[in-house]
C-alpha cells in the first residue's frame, strides 16, 4: 500500500507485528508491551518501530526513543485528539526526530493539524485518494499560534 | 475594536475556502455525512429539527456597524429575515441552505467575521462582560485578552478534538457579569499585593446535566504566562478527560474526579515545562492588542445636563426606559444604553434584518459605530451621550427595541427549545410567551425589582436555568412537555446552582407557578430585599408549599 510521507506519496515499507513473538523480516513496528518484553532482542535486530495507542504513556519509553526508526500513533476514532498531543510531546519535548506516523481511523481533513503537531507520515484508511489528500497541506499558509514548524515569531497576529 | 491584519485575513479566508471544498466534497458524495459532521460543526453548521443552522462567532460579543449590516444582509438573503443572539454572545441563523454557507462565510470574511469553532469539541468563542471598557467598576479592560485568546485558539492544531467543547470567559470588573464561575475556564483580572494586575484562574465550572461551580486553580497568574497556562490546562484535559461518555467528558468531571489539588499539581507540572517555550506574552504584544481597545474620542462633558433632566421630567415613558435600560458609564456625560431584544411578542434574542440595519445606523450615529451582544441575549450601545439618549430612545421605540425591561422578570434568557432545536425535550419559546402574557403590567414588574428567569428546553442548559432566581427546565414525560422549576441560582461572584422546587409541572401551569413564587416573594419581602435574599432567609419550603398546595 501507499502512504503519504513528507508530503510525498511513497510505498509503505513498514509492517506491524500484532503479537509478541517471531517477527517477519524487514521494518516492523511493535507495541509498548512487545518492546518491553523483548527489548534487548529487538535492539539487536534493528529496524524497529513503535506503535502507540491513545492511552499509552510516553514516560515508559521516553529513554528508548533512539532505538525507533518510526513511531506510529494509532487512532481508534478520528475524534480522539490524544494522538495530537502524543505527537507533539514526542517531537517537541522528547526531541524525537524519526518518522511519526498516523495510523488507524483519521480524516484527510485532519492532516494539516496533525502535521503541525509533528506527524510527518500518514497511513490513510483504504480507499482514500492520496493525491487529493495532499491538498490538505496547502490549504493554509498562515497559523495563529506556534507549532512544531512555526516558531513564536512566525506565529499568530498577536506578535 | 480589533481589526484584522493580513495574517488574520488570510487565515479566515483560507478557512472559508477550505469549507467550500469540504461542502463540495460532501455534496458530491465523496465525503460521507459521518466525516463531514465534525467539519461542519467546526464551521458553525448544525443540523436542527428542520434545517441547517449556522452559528456565527461574535468574538467577545463585539460588533462593528458594518458587521451588523452584514448580519442583516445574511438574515434577509439567506434566512427568513431574522437572527438569534445566543448566550455565548454569538448569533445564529436557522434557515440557511448548506450550499449557500460557503458564500455566507466569504461574505463574513469580507467584514472580518467567521464561524470558526462555534461548535464541535474544540475551544469556543471567549465571552466577557458586556460592559467591558465602560464599566465604572472595571479594574482592566478584558477584551485585549479575549482577542489574544481568540487568536491563540483559532485552528489550534493540538486542541481541535477535545473530549468535549471548551468555553472560556474573562471578567475585568469588581462584580462579575461574565459568569466566570460557570465556564470550563474562568479568568478574572485581579490585583496582587504588589499592585500588579494578573489573572485569577478558575477551572471546571459549567452548567449542562451536571452543574458545577468553578474552582480556583491559581490565585494569581502573571499576564505573560496566560497562554502557556491555558495550554497546560488544555493538554491535561485533552489527555485525561473522559472520552467514553459524552455526558461525563467536560473538564468539570475530570477536575472533580482528580480533585482540584491534584489537577492543579498536574497542570503546574506541565506548565513548568512549556511556560518559556514560545507562548509568552511580552508587554509589547499586550500593548499592541490593547491599542485596538482604546477609549473612543469622548467629548469633555459632565453628568446631569439640564437637557436630559428636562426630557426625563417631561416624558415619563422616556424616564422609565432611562431607569431600566441605561446604566452608568465611567465617562462623565455618557451612559450605556441597552437595546432590548425582549419585546413581549418576539422570542428572546431575536432581531430582524431591518432591526439589525437600523441598529447599525444608530451605532454609527450615537455610539462610535460599535454594538455589543450580551450573554443575556440583548444588545448594548455602550457610549451614548446623555443628551442624545432621548433621540436614541425615540428611534429604538419605533423599532420595538425599547421594551423597558432590562434586568426585570421579563428579560428572560430563553433557548430556542423545541421550536428549532433537535436536542430539546420541550418548548422554551412558548413558556417565555406564557410568562410575558401573565406579567404584562410593567408597574407590577418594576415593583419586583431585578428578578431573573432563565428557560432551557433540555438538560444541556443552553438557557442557563441553573443560575437564575427562577430556573425553568423542559423535560419530556410520556410524550408530554413538563417543566422543572429551580430556585436560588446565581451567575455572579456569589455563584450558586438553583435548587429543585419539587416535581415538574404541566406546561399550562408554568406561568401560574412563577406567579405563586413571585407572590410569596412580594408578601415576604422586607423593603428592597432581592429575590435571592428572601429565598435565602426563608428557604425553599414556603415556595414549595404554595406551588404544590392544590394537589
Amino acid at each position: 500500500m501507499q502512504i503519504i510521507k513528507d508530503q510525498q506519496i511513497i510505498d509503505n515499507e513498514w509492517r506491524h507485528s500484532e503479537e509478541i513473538g517471531e517477527l517477519p523480516s524487514g521494518k516492523v513496528s511493535v507495541s509498548i508491551e512487545h518492546w518491553q518484553a523483548q527489548r534487548e532482542a529487538l535492539i539487536a535486530r534493528g529496524h524497529i518501530g513503535l506503535r502507540l495507542t491513545a492511552t499509552d504513556s510516553l514516560d515508559t519509553i521516553k529513554n528508548d526513543l533512539k532505538h525507533f526508526e518510526l513511531i506510529a500513533i494509532e487512532f481508534d476514532k478520528f475524534n480522539d485528539g490524544r494522538g495530537f498531543t502524543l505527537a507533539r510531546l514526542l517531537h517537541e519535548r522528547h526531541g524525537y526526530a524519526g518518522e511519526i506516523r498516523a495510523v488507524g481511523t483519521f480524516l484527510r481533513d485532519q492532516l494539516y493539524y496533525m502535521e503541525r503537531c509533528g506527524f510527518n507520515a500518514f497511513e490513510l484508511p483504504e480507499g482514500q485518494d492520496l493525491q487529493e489528500a495532499l491538498n490538505a497541506f496547502s490549504e493554509f499558509s498562515v497559523t495563529a499560534q506556534p507549532d512544531v514548524h512555526h516558531t513564536e515569531a512566525q506565529a499568530g497576529p498577536w506578535r | 475594536m480589533y481589526h484584522y491584519d493580513e495574517h488574520d485575513k488570510q487565515l479566515v479566508q483560507q478557512r472559508a475556502n477550505q469549507f467550500r471544498d469540504q461542502v463540495k466534497r460532501r455534496l458530491s458524495g465523496e465525503l460521507p455525512e459521518e466525516e463531514f459532521l465534525p467539519l461542519r460543526l467546526r464551521n458553525g453548521v448544525y443540523m436542527q429539527r428542520y434545517a441547517y443552522m449556522l452559528r456565527i462567532a461574535i468574538p467577545y460579543g463585539l460588533l462593528a456597524a458594518k458587521q451588523v449590516r452584514m448580519l442583516a444582509h445574511i438574515a434577509r438573503d439567506y434566512d427568513k429575515g431574522f437572527g438569534h443572539f445566543t448566550t455565548r454572545q454569538n448569533i445564529q441563523f436557522n434557515w440557511p441552505e448548506l450550499e449557500n454557507v460557503p458564500d455566507i462565510l466569504d461574505k463574513l470574511a469580507s467584514v472580518e467575521m467567521h464561524a470558526i469553532q462555534t461548535s464541535g469539541n474544540c475551544i469556543r468563542n471567549t465571552t466577557t462582560d458586556p460592559l467591558a471598557g465602560v464599566a465604572k467598576d472595571e479594574l482592566e479592560d478584558p477584551r485585549p485578552y479575549c482577542e489574544i485568546i481568540r487568536q491563540w485558539s483559532t485552528l489550534h492544531p493540538e486542541f481541535d478534538w477535545l473530549p468535549r467543547k471548551f468555553k472560556i470567559a474573562i471578567s475585568g470588573a469588581q462584580s462579575d457579569r461574565a459568569a466566570v464561575y460557570f465556564h470550563d475556564i474562568g479568568l478574572r483580572l485581579v490585583q496582587n499585593e504588589q499592585g500588579k494586575t494578573g489573572f485569577q484562574v478558575l477551572v471546571g465550572g459549567g452548567l449542562g446535566r451536571t452543574p458545577v461551580i468553578g474552582k480556583e486553580i491559581k490565585a494569581f497568574l502573571e499576564k505573560r504566562h496566560l497562554l502557556s497556562y491555558l495550554e497546560a490546562i488544555l493538554r491535561i484535559y485533552n489527555m485525561q478527560g473522559r472520552r467514553d461518555n459524552a455526558y461525563k467528558a467536560r473538564i468539570k468531571i475530570l477536575v472533580n474526579a482528580l480533585g482540584v489539588d491534584e489537577f492543579r499539581r498536574q497542570v503546574d507540572e506541565e506548565w513548568q515545562q512549556i511556560k518559556d517555550n514560545g507562548l509568552e506574552l511580552y508587554d509589547e504584544n499586550i500593548e499592541r492588542i490593547k491599542g485596538f481597545f482604546q477609549p473612543p474620542a469622548y467629548e469633555d462633558l459632565s453628568d446631569g445636563d439640564d437637557r436630559l433632566t428636562e426630557k426625563l421630567n417631561g416624558n415619563p415613558l422616556f424616564a422609565t426606559w432611562y431607569k431600566h435600560n441605561t446604566s452608568d458609564h465611567k465617562q462623565a456625560g455618557y451612559r450605556v444604553a441597552y437595546v432590548s431584544l425582549k419585546a413581549p411578542t418576539t422570542p428572546a434574542g431575536d432581531a430582524t434584518d431591518s432591526q439589525l440595519d437600523a441598529i447599525a445606523d444608530l451605532a454609527d450615529r450615537y455610539s462610535f459605530g460599535e454594538v455589543q451582544a450580551t450573554h443575556n441575549q440583548n444588545l448594548v450601545l455602550k457610549d451614548i451621550k446623555q443628551t442624545e439618549l432621548y433621540e436614541l430612545w425615540q428611534a429604538l421605540s419605533k423599532l420595538k427595541l425599547a421594551t423597558p425591561n432590562i434586568g426585570t422578570l421579563t428579560d428572560m434568557i430563553v433557548c430556542p427549545g423545541g421550536t428549532f432545536c433537535d436536542l430539546a425535550n420541550a418548548n422554551s419559546i412558548d413558556i417565555g410567551q406564557q410568562i410575558n402574557d401573565k406579567f404584562d403590567e410593567l408597574d407590577y414588574i418594576y415593583d419586583l425589582g431585578d428578578v431573573s428567569i432563565k428557560i432551557s428546553g433540555c438538560m444541556n442548559a443552553c438557557g442557563h436555568h441553573h443560575i437564575a432566581d427562577i430556573g425553568i427546565l423542559g423535560v419530556e414525560k410520556s410524550g408530554k412537555e413538563w417543566y422543572q422549576i429551580t430556585l436560588g441560582g446565581s451567575p455572579g461572584l456569589d455563584a450558586a446552582i438553583g435548587k429543585r422546587l419539587g416535581r415538574s409541572v404541566e406546561k399550562e401551569r408554568v406561568a401560574a407557578v412563577v406567579g405563586d413564587i413571585i407572590d410569596i416573594y412580594k408578601e415576604q419581602r422586607h423593603g428592597d430585599e432581592s429575590f435571592l435574599e428572601v429565598y435565602h432567609r426563608l428557604g425553599i419550603d414556603i415556595f414549595k408549599e404554595r406551588v404544590y398546595a392544590d394537589n
